[in-house]
């Protein structure tokens, strides 16, 4: 089957997809997005957790054929998302609004330079969200299969929570299994990406 | 689509710059960028034109004979490429093993564990392939399953390998035991006699699963020379490598293997896993193959943690000393060796732990059994050991009637001590230290789920299950410590090799790294970066990707990249530098007396003396130039133990930490709520110390796992896995998981490089007796097993 829908704000085509393929599998092997990843492919880790309309889900448990005309954002849409966020709502929060890109920008959108410099250090000269340069400041990644997961989810947390307690934090992070870290640098990391985003305020 | 390019996923070099950064300062990960944008690419995301998919069809049962295979209508079936069996392996070499080589690449004429590869097939789209593998029709003929020690050394007991001619055979009592070792120093039955108090006591320690996140993955590529390119996540390329091209009937310089992105290790990448698999079906097709494992498959893609069974004997004088301790370690290896004899001899030499005691009988076996493969796990038979000396710590201090740290802290070994092998711990050992840290650390607050609107039952064992509002919710506190060997042990030649080159790119010295390092998460290259600026003087470091075009590098374990291949990058550093100098000599000596007598260093982009004088800027000596050194570092020798007496100097260094456990146990449903986890934990030298916090946090939280939540459960009576899942195998979430406060010495090791000490499986040791001491302290149960489920506490 031929599946249309929108993807990190661009309107994307996928053909010949088998009924029984996952939105993670279109985005991994036919799309050329494997930033989502494919811990479990069982609902279980939240490392393939994407927003879809806004909403963020486990793409391994969404059909492919779920998401026609519908709107997908994944890591590697996640800076210009939190820009556009941003830009438009300061502060964070937003409410229903932030559910993801209309069609229109979706047209205008265009694709990063594919020369785009960073020194792999601090993110300087790429765009990177503030949940993500977070996490690389808190020492919260260290073999980062789990971070497009929880970075997804983190940054949806703040939209709408722009100063989540501890409590909070880990309740909206259960979702997202990591094996490497035991969570304390992930949390530091959210709770720093909150404190820089009120200093902006 | 993935563009026009034929390979996408291929590593790439990563440069970082830095201004500061060299050892000691907490830098960032030069692959964190990359990591947070989701552009880091894993083994999983390897993609190739063309490409087809691999799929491993596995034995449904644990032990079986063969009767036929049937591949007909696997065949047949559209966008199918190939097929393989045993008959199909095209070399004479049909096994791999890391010591023993006793694992098929492919079942021959019999299955020994549930979940063994039977046959292989390769198709266009990953479901073609699940499809046609379970189109594979294979009859098997049922044998009896071996799945404990009294089944596997019963006079009758089938015997899981026939005909061993492994080294082990001559000295174990019995074919369906990998190896064994006993450790005799003293005379334990005679000091026994000045005991007052004797405690003995039998423990159960569960099978646990590594559960990296990132699933068994690579890519396959045949190349034109009739040779092939693997990318994979693996923990030791040339281990891979020398297991790999025996038995694809190449020599090693045609399989060019190269680490692709690594979602985590934690032992279970040591053995290999699709990498043949994968390699075959690419030069059978002339296709690239991938092949990922689901999260099913990757249960029985990897070898788990060996559950063991502890027999022991203490005894102390009334004044609270240690007298003796007589032990005996059953490891179940399950049915292929993997790492089985070095997890035995690691069992059996610290099964003291950080202890003085001067008599000891001891011995470790590990059996061949129907299970699943057991291997290595962080903390390699450290941890099963530990979590059960310290429970022998606790009951022997109440039996004395002393505190239970004042007791181990009375016992406690120093730098001095002698381990049980006879071999003296000769760098610091704080044991009694750390044990004050975390008890001197304040405790979290009484009914801490309280807040100002009730109960949050986020706070409260059963979470947001609502199950407790505190009612029947009781505090317990826990202590332990443990001891966790460095390097690889018993005369191993452990050895790594580092590339460094430098020269000057754009007005700028530079310096080049390249090793054949698996970074798995651990944050090696964050170091070696660190180092090369600290050696070198540089700002700019380039680390190349991990292959294996340089020399071995050696595993990622045992807590000792950065002693090894740290110590490789920082002698490889050194020797570039002294050519470096010997250029400034030859361009510049005339200048200034200084180049011939003064001791010269590298720093800041400069060549300058020790008394701080600037002799060269290093741009301009360079100029025109490229230094470049690749050379093999090795640490202290050791030997092996004798098989006998296991008396011998068979360990390089030693790791200590400790831990605080404050749990809330609801009582009535058997819940625990791990509340704080606090740890102490020497490392000699933080070479980053934002690194270090973090492998002690994680280590501390897979000891937690073990104790409260993560087995493999494997059905007795047919030793087939009943939770290959991560709906059924639970690991820590980040509600299951506490606070962590860590608290960092730094002793150093006058041995190692910078006096590091290998820090990484240390917290997984301690981490668990502590929250089963805490358990114990709370319910009053004498729980010998671990993981404790609900109706250990309950009863029911």
């Amino acid at each position: 089957m031929r599946v249309n829908f929108t993807v990190n704000g661009r309107q994307q085509e996928a053909d010949d997809v088998w009924e029984g393929e996952s939105l993670l599998y279109v985005l991994r092997e036919r799309m050329g997005l494997p930033g989502s990843k494919n811990a479990c492919e069982q609902g279980e880790c939240g490392s393939c957790t994407v927003r879809l309309d806004g909403v963020p889900v486990c793409s391994c448990l969404v059909a492919a054929g779920q998401v026609q005309d519908r709107e997908v954002v994944t890591v590697e849409g996640l800076a210009d998302y939190a820009k556009h966020r941003e830009d438009s709502h300061p502060g964070g929060a937003c409410g229903s609004v932030c559910g993801g890109t209309s069609l229109q920008e979706a047209r205008q959108w265009q694709a990063r330079p594919a020369d785009r410099v960073t020194d792999g250090q601090t993110g300087e000269g790429g765009e990177l969200s503030p949940i993500q340069q977070a996490f690389i400041d808190a020492g919260a990644v260290q073999c980062g299969f789990c971070t497009p997961g929880l970075l997804v989810a983190a940054d949806e947390l703040l939209e709408r929570n722009a100063s989540p307690s501890d409590a909070d934090i880990r309740e909206a992070l259960s979702g997202n299994l990591c094996r490497c870290t035991g969570y304390e640098k992930i949390l530091d990391a959210v709770r720093l990406a909150a404190a820089r985003q009120e200093e902006t305020v | 689509m993935a563009g026009t390019k034929t390979t996408t996923g291929a590593p790439t070099e990563v440069t970082q710059k830095h201004n500061k950064g060299g050892i000691g300062e907490s830098t960032l990960r030069p692959d964190g960028t990359l990591k947070v944008t989701g552009e880091f690419a894993y083994s999983s995301d390897m993609w190739h034109e063309d490409m087809l998919w691999g799929q491993t069809l596995r034995s449904t049962v644990a032990h079986a004979e063969i009767v036929s295979i049937d591949t007909v209508e696997a065949l047949k079936t559209p966008g199918v490429y190939a097929v393989l069996t045993y008959d199909d392996l095209p070399a004479e070499m049909k096994n791999y093993g890391l010591e023993i080589q006793d694992t098929p690449v492919l079942a021959h004429g019999k299955v020994r564990h549930h979940g063994e590869p039977v046959a292989l097939v390769a198709a266009d789209h990953p479901e073609t392939a699940r499809r046609a593998a379970a189109k594979i029709v294979v009859e098997y003929k049922e044998l009896p399953v071996i799945t404990d020690e009294a089944s596997a050394t019963a006079p009758d007991a089938v015997l899981v390998h026939e005909g061993r001619t492994d080294e082990y055979i001559e000295h174990v009592p019995h074919p369906n035991i990998v190896h064994n070792q006993p450790i005799i120093r003293g005379n334990a039955e005679e000091a026994a006699k000045k005991a007052d108090f004797i405690v003995k006591g039998e423990y159960t320690f569960g099978m646990q699963d590594q559960a990296f996140l990132g699933p068994e993955s690579g890519l396959a590529v045949p190349a034109e020379d009739g040779g092939v390119d693997l990318y994979v996540a693996t923990q030791w390329l040339h281990s891979d490598l020398g297991q790999i091209a025996p038995v694809l009937g190449l020599p090693e310089e045609k399989v060019r293997m190269t680490l692709s992105g690594v979602g985590g290790a934690f032992g279970g990448r040591e053995d290999i896993s699709m990498q043949i698999h994968a390699c075959l079906l690419a030069l059978r097709t002339g296709k690239p193959v991938k092949i990922v494992y689901n999260r099913f498959e990757s249960f029985f893609g990897h070898v788990h943690r060996h559950p063991a069974k502890l027999y022991y004997e203490h005894g102390a004088t009334k004044d609270g000393k240690l007298t003796h301790m007589k032990c005996r370690i059953v490891l179940d290896g399950g049915a292929y060796a993997s790492a089985s004899p070095a997890v035995v001899g690691n069992a059996s030499s610290l099964s003291v732990g950080p202890y003085v005691i001067d008599d000891v009988d001891i011995e470790a076996i590990a059996l061949y059994s129907n299970n699943p493969p057991c291997g290595a796990m962080r903390g390699f038979g450290a941890v099963q050991a530990c979590f059960a000396y310290e429970a022998q710590m606790d009951k022997l201090a109440d039996k004395v009637g002393m505190d239970r740290v004042e007791f181990r802290q009375l016992n406690a070994m120093s730098q001095g001590t002698l381990l049980p092998t006879g071999q003296p711990v000769d760098s610091p050992a704080p044991v009694a230290e750390i044990l004050r840290r975390v008890k001197a650390r304040p405790m979290p607050p009484e009914r801490q789920w309280e807040s100002s609107e009730g109960a949050d039952v986020r706070a409260l064992p059963g979470g947001l299950s609502n199950t407790t509002h505190g009612e029947g919710v009781v505090r317990g506190v826990g202590y332990a410590v443990g001891i966790k060997n460095v390097g690889f042990s018993e005369g191993f030649d452990d050895y790594s090799t580092a590339k460094v080159r430098m020269e000057v790119i754009n007005g700028e010295p530079v310096a080049t790294v390249h090793t054949a390092m698996a970074e798995v998460g651990q944050g090696g290259i964050t170091v070696h970066a660190q180092i090369a600026r600290t050696e070198l003087g540089v700002q700019q470091v380039t680390i190349n990707p991990a292959d294996t075009q340089v020399g071995s590098a050696g595993s990622t374990s045992a807590s000792r990249q950065t002693y090894v291949t740290g110590g490789a990058v920082k002698n490889s550093c050194e020797l570039v530098r002294e050519k470096v100098l010997e250029i400034g000599r030859r361009k510049f000596g005339s200048y200034h007396p200084a180049w011939a007598t003064a001791e010269l260093l590298l720093e800041g982009g400069k060549v300058v003396t020790d008394g701080g004088e600037t002799l060269a800027d290093l741009a301009e000596l360079l100029e025109g130039e490229t230094v470049e050194v690749e050379a093999e570092w090795r640490h202290r020798p050791t030997v092996a133990f004798d098989k006998k007496t296991g008396q011998g100097n068979g360990h390089v260094q030693y790791s200590f930490a400790a831990h605080r456990a404050v749990v809330e146990v609801d009582t009535e449903l058997g819940l625990v709520k791990v509340i704080e986890l606090a740890t102490a934990q020497d490392v000699g030298k933080a070479l980053n110390p934002l690194s270090v916090v973090g492998q002690i946090q994680g280590g501390t939280t897979q000891g937690l796992g073990v104790a409260v939540m993560e087995e493999i459960i494997v059905d007795p009576k047919t030793a087939k896995v009943r939770n290959p899942s991560f709906t059924d195998y639970l690991i820590p979430t980040i509600l299951d998981t506490p606070t962590i406060p860590v608290d960092v010495l730094e002793l150093a090791d006058p041995n190692a490089p910078y006096g590091l000490r290998g820090m990484g499986e240390a917290p997984t040791l301690s981490s668990t007796p502590a929250v089963l001491a805490a358990i114990r302290n709370a319910t009053g149960l004498e729980l010998n097993r671990t993981p404790v489920r609900p109706e250990h506490l309950t009863g029911t």
